[in-house]
């Protein structure tokens, strides 16, 4: 198996453990850190695909490793946004809880 | 380099997008009190250029398309302007136009600061979205289209929480997750389809899509994605208490614009870049998931006591209501969407609801602005003291529920035409039933905001005329519409819509509306129900309470982040296996 | 061997995965992070990406690992309340099966993809000249894809507009942060010293290096920002007013003389974003310059976080740690 092959399928696993992570970790921060996994797996699989694209001299396909330097800088503002709304809410709730809101007037 | 950019007028979509984000990044720099100048000098420009579009797109009678730096797909990027992108960017246009007279009073920096927080980030973040906005109808890219939503959320998660309380924070919080899940997945069949067939760029896709493994596995993967986005039931976790808890001005961005955006992508996705790889099964999934999502919101939206929290769940059966068209827009072989009576329908609710829904919110606001409360049933005197408010909240209730002449009217004959036409009756009741429960939430406002109050009612501050004005002009423009759009539809839809069997169907719509307000609200609707309300009608009330209580406890079921994240992956996985076996005959 | 080597990191790298979802402390998680990180740019290096491996271990790697360090510092208990609310066996059996479903179903189609590879680099390769940059990645971020990189500085200053609007009232117009104190025997005051001449050094080379070489703009920005984070966390300097005209400036210079350079092409070349013949790598140098500080700012502004205090003094209640 070559390396694209390999890093392709070892991307696909990444995504899978970034979802499971996503779902059952209750903590946002935990879930921010499953995201960032799950995002890094898209990535790769992106790069495995740029590396199979060699061609005209070129030992990648340029166009998505340049794709991929912007991928990493929205996941990066994104990480920052929720880690400063989580830090907000903690600061103003003490909780960092995604439970339902409580039931209005019952 | 062979600089053929694209058709004549193609630079004005450039400048479309360019617009809104040089006068965000102006705001920045300039600050203080500048921000709202530079917003509010934005508005008509940006008005004026979607203006200049349709004329454009109307005087050439094709796509306008433009080629970034002269660069031709699938190196370079391609904005493109169709028939849906011009409406959407002339309707949003308008509704910012709109959110921004409204909101000068509640978020006008105060005399005693050099600049505020909450008008600063209102201003710019309003900007930002539109901007995003114009991106997501104009961009032929499925990168850039990822670019912009997410712009789009990071836009609209502050947007919020705003008002900077825990619980908006926490509705904010789990926007932003849920949303981030959304995007990766969306971002993750981007790449596959990247991988099978080397281009981004939407029509250049459209020609190379085969139905395999690739596309259907992207398309499910984007799909659910996106109604993540979109807060589709059941993966609404995040709307009620963003849209509820949000200042109105802020509520109307959110709802009746931001979920537009990915809304919009679905339809770009089916229609345009795989309309071969959809099939029948998976477009009738995807209405399913709107019908229940259109009783459900209606129903828990029935339930609330709260005006803005009403609207909001309202705004989730609305959701529902734009994912109607999908199974109709198939072709005559039943294999290929198209774009045709179906897909305008559609396009015309998505642009009926923006205005009205925008018009909505903003009454709620003036409402809870005057009252200090917007509690349901203490409504009473409010339509005599802000007779304009309940105006706007009544006519965008009416343009909403797609009684003559409202743009939803339209919207619905072309639809119902589609689903005669096909022969898939059901969806004909959905229709249907769905203006009756539009009907219901409105007749229930109506019913306590007429109401006759024993003491004065108490006002707690000034509400702003234009704001008042605003939100009527947004309602009347909403109603309006079918006006507007009537010059490219065929001719027998609306051949007189005061035929005595269009005004029984419209009479039909409004009593069971008033039915179901009856059978549902929380509070008993009528003050005194009388003693001779034989048991029948007890027992009915008694099933539609129960009802009631049942599509809450599912609403809060679903709405449980365990829940809505595994129900994310499980409707991507059913969306691949019906596009797998779900091939009509 | 290659292979072997390739396989070893591909393992590693799940198993730090795995470990950083399922680990029960969120410190602990947010460590195996930033190691995840770093092994992820080891795994660029073998997919060809130099480019990208520098960016992951930037931004991927160095500034989100810090961010989320900085986040985990700061839950104060709010773990335990979390673990309560832990989902039962079943839900994470069944969140389980389904991300394996996911998995399998991505590997069917990596292994479905067609042969040989659609690939753009044949039309990179011949149209590069055309932007006189010798990078093939710089000339699709700054040419023929310039539109992207433009909108990413945008997303960057809307992330920042959204962490400052989460300030509370009092504190709009003021400083991020806790301020440091200085201790000038320290050693991080000591570093703070030392680190910022060689890193500036650094990350101005990796900007000029960028048009021809692998490096860039977001590289060397990282850099500096983080040699300014440095100098602050050292209590030698401090965080700067939101509010600060100056500040304002470098954050929107970048895309604003990105706009600039686009309307220009409008008019010389015909197409916004266009160059016209001759232009094409002077109009590159200038919209990356512009872009260097507007990156700089924001991203060490990202890290910040929204506006916490009016002065320089430390907020009430929140020493700095």
């Amino acid at each position: 198996m070559n390396v694209e092959t390999l890093f392709a399928l070892c991307a696909c696993a990444l995504v899978g453990i970034g979802l499971y992570g996503l779902i059952v970790q209750p903590h946002p921060l935990r879930k921010l850190v499953a995201f960032n996994i799950m995002g890094s797996g898209v990535f790769v699989l992106f790069g495995a695909l740029a590396k199979r694209g060699a061609a005209a001299g070129m030992a990648a396909d340029p166009v998505p490793q340049a794709l991929l330097i912007t991928a990493i800088v929205v996941a990066f503002a994104a990480t920052a946004v929720t880690v400063a709304v989580l830090l907000r809410l903690i600061e103003s709730t003490a909780t960092a809880s995604l439970a339902n809101e409580p039931p209005s007037g019952e | 380099m062979a600089l053929s950019t694209g058709t004549h007028a193609g630079a004005l979509l450039a400048a479309a997008v360019l617009l809104p984000f040089v006068g965000m990044l102006l705001g920045v720099l300039l600050g203080g009190r500048q921000v709202q100048r530079v917003a509010l000098a934005c508005m008509p420009l940006g008005l004026a250029l979607a203006l200049g579009i349709t004329v454009a797109w109307l005087r050439e009678g094709q796509t306008l398309v433009y080629l970034l730096g002269g660069w031709a797909p699938p190196l370079g990027i391609a904005l493109r302007a169709d028939g849906l992108a011009v409406a959407m960017l002339l309707a949003v246009a308008a509704v910012v136009c709109g959110i921004g007279m409204y909101a000068r009073a509640d978020f006008a920096t105060p005399p005693d600061v050099r600049e505020s927080r909450a008008a600063f980030s209102y201003w710019l973040l309003l900007m930002a979205v539109w901007g995003a906005l114009n991106l997501v109808f104009v961009s032929g890219d499925l990168f850039t289209l990822y670019v912009a939503l997410e712009l789009l959320t990071f836009a609209g998660v502050p947007l919020v929480c705003l008002a900077g309380s825990g619980e908006t924070l926490r509705a904010a919080l789990r926007y932003m997750l849920f949303a981030l899940c959304g995007s990766v997945l969306y971002l993750l069949g981007a790449v596959l389809l990247y991988g099978g067939y080397g281009t981004l760029d939407i029509p250049l896709l459209a020609g190379a899509v085969q139905p395999g493994a690739i596309a259907r596995t992207a398309l499910a993967l984007m799909t659910a994605g996106l109604l993540a986005k979109t807060a589709l039931f059941p993966l609404h976790i995040w709307l009620p208490p963003a849209h509820g808890g949000a200042p109105a001005a802020a509520s109307a961005v959110l709802s009746a614009l931001v979920i537009k955006g990915s809304w919009f992508l679905v339809l770009r996705l089916w229609l345009d870049v795989m309309p071969g790889v959809v099939t029948w099964a998976s477009a009738q999934l995807l209405a399913g998931l709107g019908a229940t999502a259109i009783v459900v919101g209606s129903v828990v939206a029935l339930r609330q006591e709260r005006l803005k929290l009403l609207v909001a769940y309202s705004t989730v059966a609305q959701i529902g209501y734009l994912f109607l068209m999908f199974p109709l827009a198939f072709d005559a072989t039943g294999n290929v969407l198209v774009h045709g009576a179906a897909s305008t329908g559609g396009l015309l609710q998505a642009v009926s609801h923006a205005t009205a829904k925008a018009a909505m919110f903003m009454a709620a606001g003036l409402v809870y602005a005057a009252l200090g409360h917007d509690r349901i049933a203490d409504l009473a005197g409010i339509a005599r003291a802000l007779p304009v408010t309940v105006l706007a909240f009544v006519l965008a209730g009416i343009a909403l529920m797609g009684v003559v002449p409202s743009g939803a009217y339209l919207a619905k004959k072309l639809l119902l035409d589609a689903a005669d036409g096909s022969g898939q009756w059901w969806w004909t009741i959905v229709l249907q039933g769905g203006a009756a429960f539009t009907a219901a939430y409105v007749v229930l406002v109506l019913g306590s905001a007429l109401r006759r109050r024993s003491a004065a009612l108490m006002q707690v501050k000034r509400v702003s005329r234009l704001a008042e004005f605003a939100a009527l002009l947004l309602a009347v423009g909403s109603l309006a519409l079918a006006l507007a759009a009537l010059g490219p539809l065929p001719g027998h839809l609306v051949s007189n819509p005061l035929a005595p069997k269009e005004l029984a169907m419209t009479l039909l719509v409004l009593v069971g509306g008033a039915l179901l307000a009856l059978g549902l609200s929380r509070a008993p609707l009528l003050a005194a129900p009388r003693p001779a309300a034989a048991a029948p009608a007890g027992r009915l009330r008694q099933a539609a309470l129960a009802l009631g209580i049942a599509c809450e406890q599912a609403d809060r079921l679903v709405r449980r982040w365990s829940f809505a994240s595994i129900g994310l992956l499980t409707l991507a996985a059913l969306f691949g296996a019906l596009l797998l076996v779900g091939r009509a005959t | 061997m290659t292979t072997l080597l390739s396989l070893v990191v591909a393992l590693l790298l799940l198993w730090l995965a795995l470990w950083t979802v399922v680990a029960r402390d969120a410190f602990v998680a947010v460590a195996g992070f930033v190691v995840y990180g770093l092994l992820l740019s080891l795994v660029w290096v073998r997919l060809a990406g130099i480019d990208v491996a520098l960016t992951e271990a930037a931004i991927g790697g160095g500034l989100t690992g810090a961010l989320l360090l900085g986040a985990v510092g700061r839950l104060r208990g709010t773990e335990a309340a979390a673990a309560a609310e832990r989902s039962g066996a079943g839900t994470r059996a069944f969140a389980a099966l389904l991300s394996l479903g996911v998995t399998m179903v991505l590997a069917l189609c990596v292994l479905a993809l067609p042969e040989p590879a659609p690939t753009l680099a044949p039309q990179a390769a011949d149209n590069l000249p055309a932007t006189g940059v010798g990078n093939p990645i710089t000339g699709v971020l700054l040419a023929f894809r310039a539109l992207d990189t433009l909108l990413e500085a945008i997303v960057l200053v809307i992330a920042l507009l959204a962490v400052w609007s989460l300030a509370p009232d009092r504190f709009w117009g003021g400083r991020p942060g806790p301020r440091y104190a200085a201790d000038p025997d320290g050693v991080l005051s000591y570093l703070a010293r030392v680190l910022p001449p060689i890193g500036i050094v650094v990350g101005l080379y990796l900007f000029w290096a960028g048009a021809d070489h692998p490096g860039g703009k977001f590289q060397s920005a990282t850099i500096l920002a983080a040699m300014w984070l440095l100098v602050q966390m050292a209590g030698l300097g401090d965080a700067p007013r939101i509010d600060g005209r100056w500040l304002r400036t470098g954050i929107v210079v970048g895309p604003l003389a990105f706009v600039a350079v686009g309307l220009l092409g409008a008019w010389q070349a015909g197409a916004f974003l266009g160059f016209a013949d001759g232009w094409a790598k002077p109009m590159i140098v200038v919209i990356e310059l512009a872009l260097l500080p507007t990156l700089v700012l924001v991203l060490a502004l990202l890290l910040n976080g929204a506006p916490a205090r009016n002065s320089g003094k430390m907020p009430a209640g929140d020493g700095g740690r």
